[in-house]
């Protein structure tokens, strides 16, 4: 049975909702909204005259290759740093459920890089891959394997990928490991007993399992890979080079922020933000008939 | 079908905690053994080896003479039943009995069939589509013993499977479970602390207590002649009364300033005893020199419980109700001398 609570008039309800609502309104709905208006007006770059002009921020983007270009990136981006860092988070957490010795050293060293700032992640991956001065970077260049991410666009992807799958890994291997604790221990005996293989264990029992714990890190991997991966980007390559690591994030600061460019950046910020909601709903929609909670 | 042989099996945890010091038996063919003891006595870990779950730390286990230490739970030919059943939640009942015969690559059709054959016997057939969440305790119980009896093993292994069931259901299910073994034959071991499961389903019932066997026999040996106090008041309910007291002479021994006639067998005279005496078995006699002095009566309905005391020390005596007045305070008894076991003070083994 379902217990509902009834209140007698709105007053302790309103009171209740309130502190929710208020933060929601202020951090979300405001600067949304805000967002969408800016994207109607062309300012200039001090900020002191503005002009309405409808759908021309919209219109002009479309007209402009870089912003595809951007729209690739981004597509290359997120499927990458969301695949790797949600298998090898998973791959992991398997490995650590199994560890008896020192399983608790592992898990402390696998979650200390969440607690990393994503700028300061991005310096310690800069330093390392720097083609001048970093040591992997060296290795590479000894082993004859050409490296150069200030100068080669996919060299530039490919450090900003493994930089940013570095530090979200942490939060998906504690989710997953969580998320493979509760499965009880009984039904993998079963599934032993029942003959099915350690590889055909995990895709029959484990990963059906885990599922709940997988959708719910896919929708939040989804907003990371968009949003805030922007720091890393920023620190390692700062969208370069030519713009080969430009992401729509990206280019969204890069152009209001750097670029003055008010109006387009808010027109890129709500298609942005349409995107992300358009994915989650479709994660909603579909995906999640397939967990089972 | 297959018999199961064990042979000095020990189970010691990295620790250092021995759970199961040294065990051996045989079941033979198509037997239906029950391991029974109190929590931590080492009766699931020893279950848990057979079944290829737990290490065996020394020993030997052998299903139809194979040496199985070594050999996978898959590849043992044994199917077990867990506690809380581990149905698969996301299966449908269908899909967690096909599921051991489709690791084993069975073609679909037989598997179908043979589906069919274990619903039919368990009467599950209108819930083979549905979720195991949809299903009742006693519901569930019978999809994971389906899901044992598709897969046809050699043993049975039954871990506890009756304790998650209220008690109307698990008188139910223990009939369930003996009718299915009369009808499989399969040989099976079964795990439960509870005594009057290990009565009415074994034929061959093993105590064990601290990781050790205090008793093998079937259930009528093991509760008419019990090899030790542990085994005495472990099996029965209510529990045998033990009395301390001393061999008088050949015939008697005295408990408080009573005597109770007895066979003493060789016991000296003089040697420190426990009188074990089973509460059923004592007659009330009135005007008879032996007395219980009554403290409190309980009414079980088919019989009544007094409790009291003989020559200082407790004892339960259990009468048909009509047989005494409820609120009798003193009670001439006679205790019969087949009736009496008696076992040595210190070891607690039977004289």
């Amino acid at each position: 049975m379902e217990k509902r609570t009834v209140f007698s008039g709105y007053a302790i309800p309103l009171a209740l909702l309130a502190p929710q609502l208020l933060i929601t309104v202020i951090f979300f709905y405001l600067p949304a909204g805000q967002a969408i208006w800016q994207s109607f007006q062309l300012e200039d770059a001090f900020g002191t005259v503005s002009q309405f002009v409808g759908f021309e921020n919209y219109k002009l983007l479309f007209e402009r290759p870089e912003y595809f270009k951007a729209i690739g990136a981004t597509a290359v981006f997120s499927v990458l740093v969301g695949t790797l860092s949600l298998a090898l988070s998973l791959f992991l957490a398997v490995q650590a459920n199994k560890a008896l010795k020192g399983a608790s050293f592992y898990k402390t060293l696998l979650i200390w890089p969440y607690a990393v700032a994503p700028a300061i992640a991005g310096v310690l991956w800069l330093f390392l891959f720097q083609p001048s001065m970093g040591m992997v970077a060296r290795l590479l260049q000894q082993w004859g394997i050409p490296w150069d991410p200030l100068l080669n666009g996919n060299h530039a992807m490919i450090l900003v990928v493994l930089a940013a799958t570095w530090k979200q890994i942490s939060y998906n291997f504690l989710f997953f490991l969580a998320g493979l604790q509760s499965i009880p221990h009984s039904l993998i005996e079963a599934s032993a007993i029942d003959g099915a293989t350690p590889l055909r264990r995990f895709w029959t029992i484990i990963f059906p399992l885990l599922s709940p714990t997988t959708f719910y890190l896919i929708v939040v991997n989804v907003v990371y890979v968009f949003f805030d991966t922007f720091g890393i980007i920023d620190a390692v390559t700062h969208g370069g080079p030519a713009g080969a690591t430009t992401t729509l994030v990206f280019k969204v600061y890069n152009d209001g922020r750097s670029g003055g460019d008010l109006g387009s950046s808010a027109a890129q910020s709500v298609i942005l933000m349409v995107i992300v909601i358009a994915l989650t709903a479709i994660q909603f929609r579909y995906i999640e008939r397939k967990v089972n909670y | 079908m297959a018999d199961v042989t064990l042979k000095d099996i020990r189970k010691v945890y990295p620790g250092g905690f021995e759970a199961v010091k040294g065990i051996g038996f045989a079941i033979p063919d198509g037997g239906f053994c029950v391991l029974v003891g109190p929590s931590g006595c080492g009766k699931s870990t020893l279950l848990r080896m057979i079944a290829g779950l737990e290490r065996i730390s020394s020993g030997e286990c052998r299903i139809n003479g194979r040496l199985v230490n070594d050999v996978e739970p898959a590849d043992r030919d044994i199917a077990m039943v867990f506690q809380n059943y581990a149905l698969y939640p996301h299966m449908s009942v269908y899909d967690n009995m096909a599921y051991g015969l489709r690791n084993r690559k069975t073609p679909e059709d037989e598997i179908r069939r043979r589906v069919a054959d274990a619903a039919k016997i368990l009467a599950i057939e209108p819930l083979l589509e549905r979720r195991p969440r949809a299903l009742s305790g006693g519901q569930r119980q019978r999809v994971a013993m389906g899901r044992a009896i598709v897969r046809k093993p050699q043993v049975f292994l039954f871990d506890e499977p009756l304790s998650n069931l209220d008690a109307k259901l698990r008188v139910h299910m223990r009939v369930e479970i003996k009718k299915l073994h009369k009808s499989l034959g399969v040989t099976s071991i079964y795990v439960t602390h509870d005594q009057v499961e290990a009565m009415t389903l074994a034929d061959m019932i093993v105590v064990m207590n601290a990781g050790r066997i205090e008793q093998i026999g079937t259930p009528l040996e093991v509760y008419a002649r019990p090899e030790s106090t542990f085994v005495a008041t472990f099996i029965g309910s209510p529990a045998m009364n033990l009395l301390k007291g001393s061999v008088a002479d050949a015939g008697t021994v005295a408990v408080g300033g009573t005597r109770i006639s007895c066979e003493t067998g060789n016991a000296a005279t003089g040697t420190e005893v426990l009188v074990g005496i089973r509460p059923d078995e004592v007659a009330l006699k009135p005007g008879a020199p032996l007395t219980v002095d009554v403290t409190f009566a309980e009414e079980l309905g088919p019989s009544r419980l007094y409790h009291g005391t003989l020559g200082g020390q407790d004892m339960v005596i259990q009468v048909v109700p009509h047989a005494a007045d409820p609120a009798a305070t003193r009670l001439g008894i006679d205790i019969p001398a087949r009736a009496v076991h008696l076992f040595d003070a210190a070891s607690g083994r039977r004289l």
